[in-house]
């Protein structure tokens, strides 16, 4: 069991938490990680307009990070708990993400979470339509980017409020 | 020899001398030159240790021509997919770019790969520090304590069946682990399998060779049959395993119909798309709000349920417009139901023409199903025939071979059904489906006997070995007739049958479907 390293990993994740990220960590249950995460501001997934000046700007997401038992032989397991319009984000009940340092072909013992954390608000800002999960949104963000524009700014009003 | 005392075949057999490499069954000259149809491919079939053979012969011959140990040739070539020309060519024009990507860069002086123990060393994997920690690291210089690298590499060759590329586990390095620290780090129970999957990438990535099919068959098959002659060729092999397939598409055995018509009849069979047929053939469409209904019973005034719309269902006209033979459609003449009636008519004929092929098809499917149970019948049959008869084992072997040719000859008649679907009619159909009645009943016949009581049976045993004989021969005249079409398009004449038609101009298979 790898409570070592996910113990330590916490410790760094603490110490060096992205900026918009906060991670809720239950001491009896050290696999399953919840990540709250704003939208980044030069992202879609920013709230629209600023409600007022105590509260973030982003749509508030809540992520749910699971450390496999092979772990970290095997990647972490990210979802989504909040509905995002994004085309690497599988749009049901799951929210799963699945690419780059995720695949278990990608993923090397030594990566860690935080850069999990980090290659997700990547993806938020810019994401990668050519590796996509949901092959109609990732259309419409490459021909149609207005329009996806649109949806992804209204599922934010929806759900991540 | 077989005695053959049909008097069919003896027709046959006696009109045609020339034919005798033809029949395929034991004839004299059989050890000089073995019998080949049209229908046969060259192939053979190799065991473990042939491919693990093959594989060292190749890598001892490139290591001599590289002057690079076995290790790291085996690393290159099995990088290269074992096309070994191109990695000769490539290693000699640029020699630092080919180690590199293969995981091999920097490797002239090899330092035999060895444990160590590092002061103050953290394992970047599971954070141990303790001071007598075993480490390992390749010539890339990541390292890892020694429980790491081998749970890495467990997990890479037990769960992910990864082989011939796994890579070093430090972050972004490419360096492929080499055999050599693999021995040092695996332990003995993964080395077979990390053997076996070594094996398998070189079985999957030449194209002349495929694995058998068949489950725990550890068999592989060479066959030197391009892609592009599929068309043309169905090359069905036989492993040692004594399971037949074919070696285009790994299916079993579908003599004679070719792997592209087998994955559109296997798609048209599964598909649903029949379904709309039978609603098609079966039932009509509103003519107002295009609802579907089916007529079961009662007078041809129809009233839509949906949208009150009434019509006639004969002529699927507006019924106001019926007069006062409410009951007896005179209307028949009429445009308006002309067109709807037409297109009725179609969809019936196609969907009929389809189902005649289907049933027998999965008539043969089933039969050969029933055959399968009936093998594992035969065996105690042949135990008790010795028990009650005094018969030797040899003696009874003659209902093993009737249940084998059974089995054959029905896998081959349900795919003249699918072939035979796909056919457009010409003069070599007719042939075709003659063949194909003969063979069904050869069939049929020795399917009854095989069915008969235990006590009849040995008197039964000349009549069956001869009807074995004379299944086996038609199946044989079936498959080489239309193999021979099938590859030349002009039929050098070769089939029994087909020379009693020689005055007809022989054709190519035509197909009513376009075929890539």
């Amino acid at each position: 069991m790898s409570t070592k390293r996910i113990m330590k990993e916490y410790g760094e994740c603490v110490a060096d938490t992205p900026e918009g990220m906060k991670i809720n960590f239950d001491e009896n249950k050290i696999t399953k990680w919840e990540v709250l995460l704003d939208g980044p501001d030069q992202s879609v997934y920013a709230l629209p307009e600023v409600l007022s000046v105590s509260v973030r700007q982003g749509g508030h997401f809540k992520l749910e990070i699971s450390f496999p038992p092979e772990y970290p032989f095997k990647p972490p397991v990210v979802s989504f708990k909040t509905k995002i319009y994004h085309p690497n984000v599988s749009n049901d009940d799951k929210g799963s993400m699945c690419l780059g340092l995720l695949r278990a072909e990608e993923w090397k013992p030594p990566n860690k979470v935080v850069a999990v954390l980090r290659l997700i608000q990547t993806l938020l800002i810019e994401p990668n339509p050519d590796d996509a999960i949901e092959p109609s949104i990732a259309n419409d963000y490459k021909e149609n980017y207005k329009e996806f524009e649109k949806t992804a700014k209204e599922w934010v009003k929806r759900y991540a409020k | 020899m077989l005695p053959l005392f049909h008097p069919l075949m003896q027709r046959l057999d006696s009109d045609f001398d020339i034919d005798q490499d033809d029949v395929g069954f034991e004839s004299q000259d059989k050890d000089i030159i073995p019998a080949k149809h049209a229908y046969e491919v060259d192939f053979t079939v190799y065991s473990p240790e042939e491919i693990q053979g093959h594989q060292d012969k190749q890598i001892a011959e490139v290591s001599n021509i590289l002057g690079q140990p076995p290790e790291a040739t085996a690393i290159l070539l099995r990088h290269a997919r074992w096309n070994k020309e191109r990695l000769i060519d490539q290693y000699m024009e640029k020699t630092d770019e080919v180690l590199e990507r293969a995981g091999l860069g920097d490797t002239a002086d090899a330092h035999p790969p060895r444990l160590e123990r590092i002061p103050g060393f953290v394992c970047d994997i599971c954070c141990e520090d303790d001071a007598d920690l075993d480490t390992f690291a390749m010539i890339c210089g990541h390292r890892f304590c020694v429980d790491c690298y081998k749970q890495y590499l467990q997990t890479k060759i037990k769960n992910e069946g990864e082989a011939a590329r796994i890579r070093c586990p430090g972050d972004g390095c490419n360096r492929i682990v080499d055999s050599k620290s693999l021995d040092l780090l695996v332990s003995a129970n993964l080395k077979d399998r990390y053997q076996e999957l070594l094996t398998r990438t070189y079985v999957d990535d030449k194209d002349h060779l495929r694995w058998c099919p068949a489950p725990n068959c550890v068999y592989a098959v060479d066959c030197r049959i391009k892609d592009k002659d599929l068309m043309r060729i169905v090359p069905t092999v036989h492993c040692e395993c004594s399971h037949f397939f074919c070696f285009g598409c790994s299916l079993n055995d579908h003599q004679p119909a070719p792997c592209s018509l087998v994955k559109k009849w296997l798609k048209k069979c599964e598909d649903d798309s029949e379904t709309a047929n039978w609603i098609s053939a079966n039932t009509k469409e509103c003519p107002k709000c295009h609802s579907t209904i089916e007529k079961n019973g009662g007078c041809n005034h129809m009233t839509c349920r949906k949208c009150r719309n009434e019509f006639c269902w004969m002529c699927m006209g507006v019924w106001s417009e019926h007069g006062t033979s409410w009951y007896n459609c005179n209307r028949f003449e009429e445009k308006s139901g002309h067109e709807a009636r037409d297109a009725q008519a179609r969809s019936r004929q196609s969907l009929e023409r389809y189902l005649h092929y289907y049933n027998r098809y999965a008539n043969h499917e089933q039969s050969a199903k029933l055959d399968k149970d009936i093998f594992l019948k035969t065996e105690k049959k042949m135990t008790q025939l010795q028990n009650t008869t005094g018969m030797s084992w040899i003696e009874v072997q003659f209902l093993d071979s009737a249940s084998q040719a059974l089995q054959q000859c029905r896998q081959t008649l349900k795919w003249t059904y699918a072939f035979a679907y796909y056919l457009a009619r010409n003069n070599l159909t007719e042939i075709f489906e003659d063949n194909q009645k003969d063979l069904e009943m050869a069939v049929e016949n020795l399917s009854e006997m095989f069915e008969k009581p235990i006590d009849q049976l040995q008197g039964l045993k000349v009549e069956m070995m001869d009807k074995t004989a004379y299944c086996t021969k038609r199946r044989i005249i079936l498959l080489d007739d239309t193999a021979q079409n099938l590859k030349e398009g002009k039929s050098l004449v070769r089939s029994l049958v087909l020379v009693t038609c020689t005055n007809q101009p022989l054709g190519q298979w035509k197909f009513n479907v376009t075929l890539p």
